[in-house]
């Protein structure tokens, strides 16, 4: 075995971890066994970023098979960092896990709970690394039907409802995505992504091809919680056990975002899905929507596990806006926000998991007075905020900068002034997070309240002090995806 | 419990020839139609049937949940345990060919030994999902 072969291994790895996770039985060797693996895979995609960042792309023959015949995976300047960002959030995650699930989770077996969400990143990883259209619904069923499970599992009896919509409605967008794969597979007979980019242009009969675009275009939507087809993601990361809103909220919405640039750039390419199809005229007026929608019903939630899922649909329709200008700047600001945000909120909602974890609740009034009894916490929650804000010096600004350039360059100075207005809304929801944590009297009677371990801080505090660190230290995120972006769009590196 | 004769009686005929059946497609997958996932049904109806014609709580003693969930779990491991053992000998994941001297010959041990696993998950999450929601409260 060598170096060749780290494409393989970062999906096989945590599918043959899974099965021995539950086979390990004791929570605490389940515990410890899964957080190994999550570092064994963030040191895997680290290398795999910095091969390809030196070497280009590299391509993996699944069972020897050349590629328009066999699976093949493939691994550019985009995947590879989608992939350092599941990877990286699962290492901070999975450490925090041991005493969150411990005390959010009833089920008896904490084991399979940690099979499971081995599952869910082979499944993320795998949607990242493959270049098989086929195979990306695969990877997409194994990573929803093990979040359905997930969130299943959160203690509330709302959490299995919760699960259900967002099986339905996970069901809908993978059903759509396989009717748009077999409408491509009909008209070219490949499924490998590459050599249907090539083939795709030659079909004589477009019309299948426009209905596999549009397919395939709304099942990736729903998966990506773009508005309006949002409405299984506010109950899934509300009713979720905090660990695991944290993990799905930071890596699966990104996958769909990467899912989206893979299907309609290198697959049917900007040519076609700007100037034939007119994506721009749909997905930008619908991400401007999302902004302002997501962030505005933001301001009225009271449970904040819900505030902050609206705040990421909000956000989700940041990462669209980019993909909608498909200019460099635009697809550059989108994929730093897709590291951005999962940075951003996998600590804010880690953070919410300590105040859960010392509190026992999620609720606006639940915080009144806690800044000074939990101060760590409280700060890391402020500072996630400010990022979602989009304050200079935090790695939100640096997003909303590039999506702000690519606006103005597109002479769409409305859509920047826009960009603008979602980030004052987004001030005022988390102004009133600041208000009621640092400007609220504890209520009379409230029980005592320590800060969270520290066990759990330090995870919510490494992946906050990333998105501030990227927030100033901006050429290493923005030189992978500015890169990614020429890539994606077809320009000479 | 008496009543239903003729179905039981049948059912206690039909189900060794189910089980057979199932073998048979399992180990015949690669030359003809079959496989371990085909198979593993095959197996698990006839576990279901038992338990649906005669009695649950015998099923369920034959197959508890516990051993069930090894054999799925030990099922996945044997499937991706024949990927990492193709990189052990110098092949890629799941490139059967170098399981043996001959290619051929790899290509069809590596399928078999797959298939088995494919079969063995199969059929314990098919019983597993019977028993749970057969389950009485």
């Amino acid at each position: 075995m060598n170096a060749g072969h780290l494409p393989i291994l970062q999906v096989a790895l945590p599918l043959i971890a899974a099965p021995l996770c539950v086979l390990l039985r004791r929570p605490a060797f389940a515990w410890a066994f899964t957080t190994l693996v999550s570092w064994a895979l963030l040191a895997m995609s680290i290398l795999l970023l910095i091969r390809v960042m030196a070497d280009g792309v590299i391509s993996y023959r699944l069972g020897g098979w050349a590629p328009p015949f066999g699976i093949e995976y493939r691994l550019d300047a985009v995947n590879c960092f989608v992939i350092l960002v599941i990877s990286a959030v699962a290492a901070v995650v999975t450490p925090y896990m041991r005493q969150s699930v411990a005390r959010e989770i009833t089920a008896p077996r904490h084991n399979l709970f940690y099979g499971v969400y081995l599952l869910a990143l082979t499944g993320l990883l795998g949607i990242a690394a493959t270049g098989d259209a086929f195979n990306i619904y695969v990877f997409m069923e194994i990573s929803s039907l093990a979040s359905y499970v997930l969130i299943g599992l959160g203690s509330s009896r709302r959490a299995r409802a919760a699960a259900f919509q967002y099986l339905i409605m996970g069901t809908i967008g993978a059903t759509f995505l396989l009717i748009g794969i077999g409408l491509l597979y009909m008209m070219t007979g490949t499924l490998n992504l590459a050599d249907l980019s090539l083939r795709v242009a030659e079909v004589p009969d477009m019309r299948p091809i426009y209905a596999a675009f549009a397919f395939i275009t709304i099942g990736v939507l729903i998966k990506l919680a773009l508005f309006p087809l949002h409405i299984w993601l506010p109950n899934a990361y509300t009713h979720a056990p905090s660990a695991v809103s944290a993990f799905l909220a930071a890596s699966a919405t990104k996958v769909g975002a990467y899912v989206l640039l893979r299907f309609v750039f290198t697959l049917f390419g900007p040519e076609f899905s700007f100037e034939r199809m007119p994506l721009m005229e749909i997905l930008m007026p619908l991400s401007l929507i999302a902004i302002l929608v997501g962030s505005g019903v933001a301001i009225f939630q009271h449970d904040l596990k819900r505030l902050f899922a609206y705040s990421s649909i909000g956000q989700i329709g940041y990462i669209a806006l980019g993909i909608s200008f498909a200019s460099t700047s635009g697809l550059t600001g989108a994929i730093v926000h897709i590291f951005n945000h999962a940075m951003m909120k996998g600590g804010i909602f880690l953070a919410l998991g300590c105040m859960m974890y010392r509190t026992g609740s999620v609720e606006l009034s639940a915080l009144h007075g806690l800044g000074r009894r939990m101060p760590f916490t409280m700060a890391a929650l402020i500072i996630g905020g400010l990022g979602l804000v989009g304050v200079p010096l935090t790695s939100g600004f640096v997003s909303k900068w590039y999506l702000v350039q690519a606006a103005l360059e597109a002479d769409l100075w409305p859509v920047a002034l826009l960009i603008l207005l979602g980030s004052l809304v987004a001030l005022i929801y988390v102004g009133r997070v600041i208000e009621a944590a640092y400007f609220r009297p504890p209520p009379p009677g409230a029980p005592a309240v320590r800060e969270a371990p520290w066990q759990m801080l330090i995870p919510t505090w490494i992946l906050l002090a990333a998105s501030l660190y990227f927030g100033v230290h901006t050429d290493i995120t923005v030189s992978v995806a500015e890169r990614g972006a020429e890539m994606l769009l077809g320009l000479p590196a | 419990m008496s009543d239903f004769l003729v179905l039981k009686v049948m059912a206690k005929l039909l189900i060794p020839f189910i089980l057979l059946f199932g073998f048979y497609v399992q180990m015949h997958g690669d030359y003809g139609p079959g496989g371990g996932f085909q198979a593993g049904v095959i197996v698990a109806a006839a576990f279901i049937l038992y338990a649906i014609v005669f009695e649950i709580g015998t099923a369920r003693r034959v197959a508890p949940m516990a051993v069930l969930v090894t054999i799925a779990c030990l099922g996945v491991l044997l499937y991706a345990g024949v990927g990492v053992a193709n990189l052990v000998y110098g092949g890629r994941f799941l490139e059967y060919g170098v399981l043996a001297h001959e290619p051929a010959h790899g290509n069809h041990i590596g399928i078999l030994i797959v298939e088995i696993g494919v079969g063995m998950a199969v059929a314990a999450v098919m019983m597993i999902i019977f028993f749970s929601f057969a389950r009485r409260r």
